[in-house]
C-alpha cells in the first residue's frame, strides 16, 4: 500500500518567544482536499512553508510521499519540491515575465522539453485555468483573480503530486472564489492530486474540500467533516461557522 | 463643573543600548558571511545561469552608462577648469593633458564610477530583490526548486563585477574628451594632440589596476545589494529601507575599499 502522501507528526514551529505550531498531528490520504481553518496568526501558512522546506522546523517530523523531509539537504530538498506545487496568497508571480513566461519558469529549469513543445504545455496549463488570452501581459497588468489561476497553472506545470495552496480565494470576490475551488477539485478528479488549502473561509472549504482542520493557538481545535464541525459544541468553531453562514 | 486639567505624562524616550547596537553589527556581518558563502557554492555549481548573467549585464552596464559618462564628463570639465587657472600661475600650462588624464584614469574615473554605480545600481538591485522578497517572489522560486542565491544574486554580483571596470573606461574617456572641450573652448588645442600629451605621461600600471580594482567596487555594490535586498521584511516601507541601505552600505564599503586598494596598489605598482 502506498504510503500517505503528507505525515506530519508533534510539528512545533517558534519565532523568537512566539510560539507558532505546539506540536502539530496530521496526515492526509491521496487523492484528498484537506482544508485548514483558523484565525489569521494561527499558522497556517507556517505550516505550508514549513512542508515545503521554506521554513524549519524546531521539532517533529514531516513525511512527504513517505520520505521525511526535516533535515534533507538542499538537493535532496529540491528533488521532492518537484513534486509539489504551491500557490502562494497573492499568486508570487515574478514581476519581469509575461503570464507564459511565469508558466514556462519552472519548465524551463527542470524539463529538457523543446521550445514548441513547452509553448504547448503552457498554453495547455493556461487553458485549464481559464485563461487562454492574454499571454503576453506583465502580471501587473492582470487582476488578482487571475494572477491566482496564472499561479496555480504555473505551481502545475511539473504535473506535482501533492498541491498547497495558501489561502486561494482570499480577496476575490464569490464567483471568481468559486471558480477557483473547482480549479482544485478538478486536480483531483482528473490526476488524483492530494491538496492542502489553507483558508478562513469556511464557505468556500465545506464546497472543496473533503476534510476539515481547524487551528486554534497552535494546536489543532478539531479535525473532521463539514457535518462534524456543525455538531461541534466548541464555542470557536461554532462561532466560525456562524461568522460564515 | 470644574474640570481638572492634567498635565500630560512626560514622554519617555526608549534608550538606545550601545551593546545592541554592536551586537546587531555582529549578527550583520555574520549574516553576510553566511550570504557569501551561499552565493559562493552557487556561483560554482553548473549549469551557470547565461541568460540571466547577459540580462544583468544589460540592466547594470547599458543602462547605467548614460548617468556614468555624464558623470565622467562634469568630472572632466570640472578638473580642467579648476585646474587650468593654478596651472598657468605656476607657468606649468602645458601640462593640463597629462594632469587631466593622470588623474582621471589614476583616481577620479574609478572612485566616481564606483560611487554613481552604487546609487544607480545598488539601489536597483537592492529594491528589485526587496520586493520580490516581501511579495513572496523569492520563496515562490525556492519552492519551484531553484536556487535564488544562484539565479539572482551570483548573476547579479557577476554582472556587477564585469561591468564595473567597463563603465569606468568609458567614465574616463568621457571625462578626457570633456576635458579637452572645457581646455578648447579657453585655448584651442588639437584633440590627437591633447590625448598624445595625456597618454605620454601615464604608464599602462598606471591605467590597469586602478580601473580593475573596480571589479571589486563592483562585488561590493552586488554583494551589498542583493544581501539587503534578499533580508527585506515589513512591506513596501522594507524594500524603501533596503534601497536606501543599499546605497549608503555599498558607497561606504567603496570608500574604505579605495583606501585599502590605493594603498596595495601603490605597494604593488610603485610608481
Amino acid at each position: 500500500m502506498d504510503p500517505q502522501p503528507i505525515v506530519v507528526k508533534g510539528l512545533r514551529k517558534s519565532f523568537g518567544e512566539q510560539q507558532v505550531l505546539k506540536g502539530i498531528d496530521l496526515a492526509v490520504n491521496k487523492g484528498e482536499i484537506l482544508a485548514v481553518l483558523g484565525k489569521s496568526g494561527t499558522g497556517k501558512s507556517v505550516l505550508l512553508r514549513l512542508l515545503i522546506g521554506l521554513e524549519k522546523a524546531d521539532a517533529g517530523l514531516i513525511c512527504i510521499r513517505g520520505h521525511e523531509t526535516t533535515n534533507l539537504q538542499m538537493d535532496q530538498l529540491n528533488e521532492m519540491r518537484l513534486r509539489v506545487g504551491f500557490l502562494f496568497q497573492e499568486g508570487a508571480l515574478y514581476d519581469s515575465l509575461t503570464i507564459a513566461e511565469n508558466v514556462a519558469f519552472p519548465l524551463r529549469r527542470h524539463s529538457k522539453m523543446a521550445d514548441s513543445e513547452r509553448q504547448e504545455k503552457v498554453r495547455t496549463l493556461l487553458h485549464s485555468v481559464g485563461l487562454d488570452k492574454d499571454l503576453e501581459k506583465m502580471p501587473a497588468d492582470i487582476s488578482g483573480g487571475m494572477r491566482k489561476r496564472v499561479g496555480l497553472a504555473r505551481a502545475l506545470a511539473l504535473d506535482p503530486e501533492i498541491l498547497l495552496f495558501d489561502e486561494p480565494t482570499a480577496g476575490l470576490d464569490p464567483i471568481t472564489a468559486a471558480e477557483i475551488g473547482m480549479l482544485i477539485q478538478k486536480q483531483r478528479e482528473e490526476r488524483n492530486v492530494t491538496s492542502i488549502v489553507v483558508t478562513h473561509d469556511m464557505h468556500a472549504a465545506h464546497h472543496f474540500s473533503d476534510r476539515l482542520v481547524m487551528l486554534k493557538e497552535g494546536n489543532i481545535l478539531l479535525t473532521g467533516t463539514f457535518e462534524d464541525f456543525q455538531k461541534s459544541k466548541d464555542p470557536f468553531v461554532a462561532q466560525f461557522l456562524s461568522d460564515a453562514a | 463643573m470644574a474640570t481638572s486639567v492634567s498635565a500630560p505624562a512626560p514622554q519617555v524616550r526608549p534608550t538606545v543600548n550601545p551593546m545592541d547596537f554592536v551586537s546587531s553589527g555582529i549578527e550583520w556581518f555574520g549574516e553576510l558571511g553566511v550570504f557569501c558563502v551561499r552565493v559562493a557554492k552557487a556561483m560554482f555549481t553548473l549549469p551557470f545561469e547565461w541568460s540571466e548573467f547577459v540580462h544583468q549585464l544589460d540592466a547594470t552596464g547599458s543602462k547605467s552608462l548614460p548617468l556614468i559618462a555624464l558623470a565622467g564628463s562634469a568630472t572632466g570639465v570640472v578638473l580642467s577648469l579648476q585646474s587650468r587657472a593654478s596651472l598657468v600661475r605656476f607657468g606649468a600650462k602645458g601640462m593640463l593633458p597629462t594632469m587631466l588624464v593622470f588623474s582621471i584614469v589614476k583616481e577620479m574615473g574609478p572612485i566616481i564610477t564606483g560611487l554613481v554605480a552604487s546609487g544607480r545600481i545598488g539601489a536597483g538591485i537592492g529594491a528589485e530583490l526587496g520586493s520580490m522578497k516581501v511579495t513572496e517572489q523569492i520563496d515562490a522560486m525556492e519552492a519551484s526548486a531553484v536556487n535564488p542565491y544562484k539565479y539572482l544574486a551570483a548573476t547579479r554580483i557577476l554582472a556587477c563585477i564585469v561591468v564595473l571596470p567597463l563603465l569606468t573606461i568609458a567614465a574616463d574617456a568621457c571625462g578626457i574628451l570633456m576635458g579637452w572641450i572645457a581646455n578648447t573652448l579657453t585655448e584651442p588645442i588639437s584633440l590627437q594632440y591633447f590625448i598624445n600629451t595625456g597618454i605620454n605621461g601615464v604608464s599602462f600600471s598606471d591605467f590597469l589596476p586602478p580601473t580593475l580594482k573596480t571589479a571589486v567596487f563592483g562585488m561590493i555594490i552586488g554583494t551589498v545589494s542583493s544581501f539587503q535586498g534578499m533580508r527585506t521584511r515589513g512591506g513596501t516601507e522594507g524594500v524603501g529601507r533596503s534601497a536606501t541601505s543599499s546605497v549608503v552600505l555599498s558607497s561606504l564599503f567603496i570608500i574604505l575599499a579605495d583606501v585599502i586598494l590605493v594603498r596595495l596598489i601603490l605597494v604593488f605598482f610603485p610608481t
